[in-house]
């Protein structure tokens, strides 16, 4: 407890007048007669304090409600405020509190005392001054208690009854007959952590759905989804229930996100409105990359094209042909004939080679391609046979005399040298989803996904373009062979190590001894 | 000895009333115990005189006197004047002042020998209480305060002042005074000490809510413990007969 004395100043120093040295005198405590300088009450400070006490009237106990589940603190009427036990937040709550009994006193210090997390009791320590008797300022400390009582907070409520109550879903969707992009898909949104407010995952035929607790959560993510791919949604609400008389509605959100059916690698034969559109490409093209833009490339002129999703919804074509209906040739001879040029960062050099199919070595074929860096006489490729295909598409007809080459080629292939290595374990590995797999499929749709799965590895090795923006971990159970592998310059793709990262994991039993992030 | 006493409900006993060596007024009251209780500590000593001044009951405040005048201010009636120079002894002056400060009380403090005044009476005034109380007249200031007649009550023995007052203050004021000072409270802590408390060189009398500790300062430094009526003429002519033999 401190006494604080007011005394008048002399304004006669700041005029620089001669002013009589002045020593304060002393008088007896009125009270307890101790010898002390004189002050407004003209009492000791133990006296005062036996005299008055100005934390009388002001509570000392007080009641807050507490969230056990969030660890909130109920903040009438309705808010819940977050906050951790001894933090700043915390404080500023347990004060304001009392607000009605501070407006009595001045609150100069506040600060907590510790009390044991379990016993539901915090404990704050205030200073508090107040005048009392002709002007003395007294000031005091004294321990206000709060009992925690335990209420759940309605959003925890509601959790608890029910965790999968779900107010908003998206249905991502591909109209395609594999699942690579949303192979793709998957590790992009967990390198972006774009999925994680999603209560729910669940695989579905030809997509995804995922499911948010907040409409706000799902917006995000369909944004997220319009940023990385070429995109169309549609929205509906649900009326679930409603009240008139406070004019509240409830309602469920479904987002219907459609991907576009073009694939990276898929053939595609424009229609005539589109090539015209792009300066007459093509009409058949490739699709190089997928974006939240589709790469288009022309592999007899090494010309490009970037498709917006808008002038791809505007005719929404679909591929001529797919990656699965690639084959695999022989190259025996390559000529180039152009300087290398770039498409979307990419290298490439175009070259007449000749090929045969290796199922059939009757027809060699001499066409134009562009994978001139990578061929060599004796490599394998895989390519579009056109001249051994069937097509039956509607643009394609559309074009009258349409010269259409007889291969065209998309990769270089590496199935032969891969096959010394099947079986092996990968030096890397890949997050998944928790999703949750479609049951109704046999056992056939489960190798059949996965062959594809297997597929989007190769592909990741094979193109560094591809796994650019993915998150790819080094994988714990490899050991790398003990012969050290010679290389002959053309061996199958791999990753480098350096571009893996170490996996953090905090298990209980290893204490994070290797889980350091790179 | 001092005395503690209520005047109704009211502590400040030096407002309703007037002690000097030559005599004593006290205000009408609704009930005689205030008045009882100076009768039953002087009535053998000195008069005690009820009246009032100007129809007011804060007769402390309004008057300043010692054994040799009495002051009153202009708005005291002829019928009070009359009054008090019936009751009051016949070697007393009772003089009416013309001074535009009409609380003689707050502005006068004296004994009867030296009086402090507040800095802004007439020079007209100052010369009335030289004349009529036969004192030496100082303009003065107690801790900045200029109510001097409030802020300070001396006797011929000893005097109580402010509890601010600086040390310098002190020793100045008791080389004034002659007599010895001390600072202190009257009242649990009252700085007001003229009007918690009246006093002569053989009495005091004090608010009830004066604590044990601030008498004890009090019959201490106004010498009370040893002061009698008589005692005071014993001492006196002890001390003359020190000086001459």
């Amino acid at each position: 407890m401190h006494l604080f004395i007011f005394l008048h100043e002399l304004v006669a120093m700041a005029a620089n007048m001669f002013v009589v040295p002045q020593t304060k005198g002393t008088v007896l405590c009125c009270k307890c007669g101790i010898l002390m300088a004189p002050n407004p009450a003209n009492m000791c400070v133990t006296c005062l304090r036996s005299e008055v006490d100005i934390t009388e009237g002001l509570r000392k106990h007080a009641t807050i409600m507490h969230c056990p589940e969030c660890d909130s603190y109920l903040q009438p009427p309705r808010t819940w405020l977050k906050a951790q036990l001894e933090s700043k937040e915390l404080l500023t709550y347990c004060v304001k509190r009392l607000e009605t009994d501070l407006k009595k006193v001045r609150l100069v210090n506040a600060e907590f005392i510790w009390t044991e997390p379990h016993s539901k009791r915090i404990k704050v320590k205030l200073k508090v001054q107040k005048e009392v008797l002709n002007g003395a300022i007294l000031e005091q400390s004294y321990v206000v208690e709060y009992v925690l009582q335990d209420h759940m907070c309605e959003s925890c409520t509601r959790f608890q009854a029910n965790p999968d109550q779900w107010v908003a879903s998206v249905q991502l969707r591909q109209r395609v007959s594999h699942r690579r992009t949303f192979f793709y898909l998957e590790q992009l949104i967990l390198k972006h952590d774009a999925a994680v407010h999603a209560i729910k995952i669940k695989q579905m035929d030809q997509g995804i759905d995922f499911f948010f607790a907040n409409k706000s959560h799902a917006l995000k993510f369909v944004e997220f989804l319009d940023k990385v791919a070429p995109t169309k949604r549609r929205e509906s609400k649900q009326l679930v229930s409603h009240d008139p008389k406070n004019n509240s509605y409830n309602y469920k959100y479904t987002f219907s996100v459609e991907i576009s059916p073009i694939c990276r690698e898929d053939l595609i034969c424009l229609p005539p409105r589109v090539a015209v559109s792009l300066g007459n490409l093509g009409p058949l093209v490739i699709c190089m990359k997928v974006t939240n833009n589709i790469a288009l490339l022309d592999p007899c002129t090494p010309r490009q094209c970037f498709l917006d999703p808008d002038q791809y919804w505007r005719y929404s074509f679909k591929s001529l042909l797919g990656s699965r209906q690639l084959v695999e040739y022989d190259v025996f001879n390559v000529e180039v004939v152009s300087p290398e040029f770039n498409v979307g960062g990419s290298k490439y050099v175009m070259a007449d080679v000749e090929v045969a199919r290796v199922t059939d070595y009757g027809k060699l074929f001499y066409v134009r391609t562009h994978l001139g860096h990578i061929l060599k006489p004796g490599d394998r490729a895989l390519g579009y046979d056109l001249y051994g295909a069937n097509n039956n598409d509607n643009e394609l007809d559309k074009y009258q005399n349409l010269v259409i080459p007889e291969v065209i080629l998309i990769k270089k292939s590496y199935e032969e040298k891969r096959q010394k290595k099947r079986g092996k374990p990968r030096p890397w590995k890949l997050k998944a989803l928790d999703m949750e797999l479609d049951e109704s499929k046999g056992r056939g749709y489960e190798e059949k996904m996965n062959t594809e799965y297997e597929e989007f590895l190769r592909d990741l090795e094979e193109n560094p373009e591809l796994r650019f923006n993915l998150s790819l971990y080094r994988n714990k159970d490899y050991q790398p062979s003990e012969m050290a592998s010679v290389s002959d310059g053309d061996d199958v793709p791999s990753v480098p190590l350096e571009e893996l990262l170490a996996d953090l994991e905090l298990s209980e039993e290893e204490g994070g001894d290797d889980s350091m992030k790179d | 000895m001092a005395t503690r006493l209520q005047f109704e409900n009211s502590c400040e006993v030096g407002v309703f009333s007037k002690l000097t060596n030559a005599y004593c007024l006290v205000a009408i009251g609704g009930s005689e115990n205030f008045y009882s209780a100076f009768e039953s500590e002087l009535a053998d000593v000195i008069p005690v005189i009820k009246t009032s001044l100007g129809g007011t009951r804060i007769i402390g405040r309004l008057c300043a006197g010692n054994k040799n005048g009495l002051l009153v201010p202009h708005t005291t009636t002829d019928q009070e004047l009359q009054h008090l120079r019936n009751s009051l002894p016949d070697q007393v002056v009772v003089q009416r002042i013309e001074e535009k400060l009409s609380a003689l009380g707050n502005c006068i403090a004296c004994n009867d020998h030296v009086a402090l005044t507040h800095t802004d009476l007439d020079r007209e005034t100052e010369e009335i209480i030289a004349d009529v109380l036969g004192v030496e007249v100082f303009r003065q200031t107690i801790a900045g305060n200029i109510l001097v007649g409030s802020y300070c009550a001396f006797s011929n023995r000893g005097g109580l002042v402010h509890p601010h007052t600086s040390i310098e203050d002190l020793d100045e004021l008791s080389t004034l005074l002659q007599v010895p000072l001390v600072a202190g409270t009257i009242n649990r802590g009252s700085e007001v000490i003229a009007a918690g408390m009246t006093v002569n060189d053989w009495t005091a009398f004090c608010g009830s809510d004066t604590t044990a500790t601030e008498l004890s300062v009090i019959e201490s430094v106004f010498k009370l413990r040893e002061a009698q009526p008589t005692a005071i003429v014993d001492e006196m002519r002890k001390s003359l007969i020190d000086t001459y033999v």
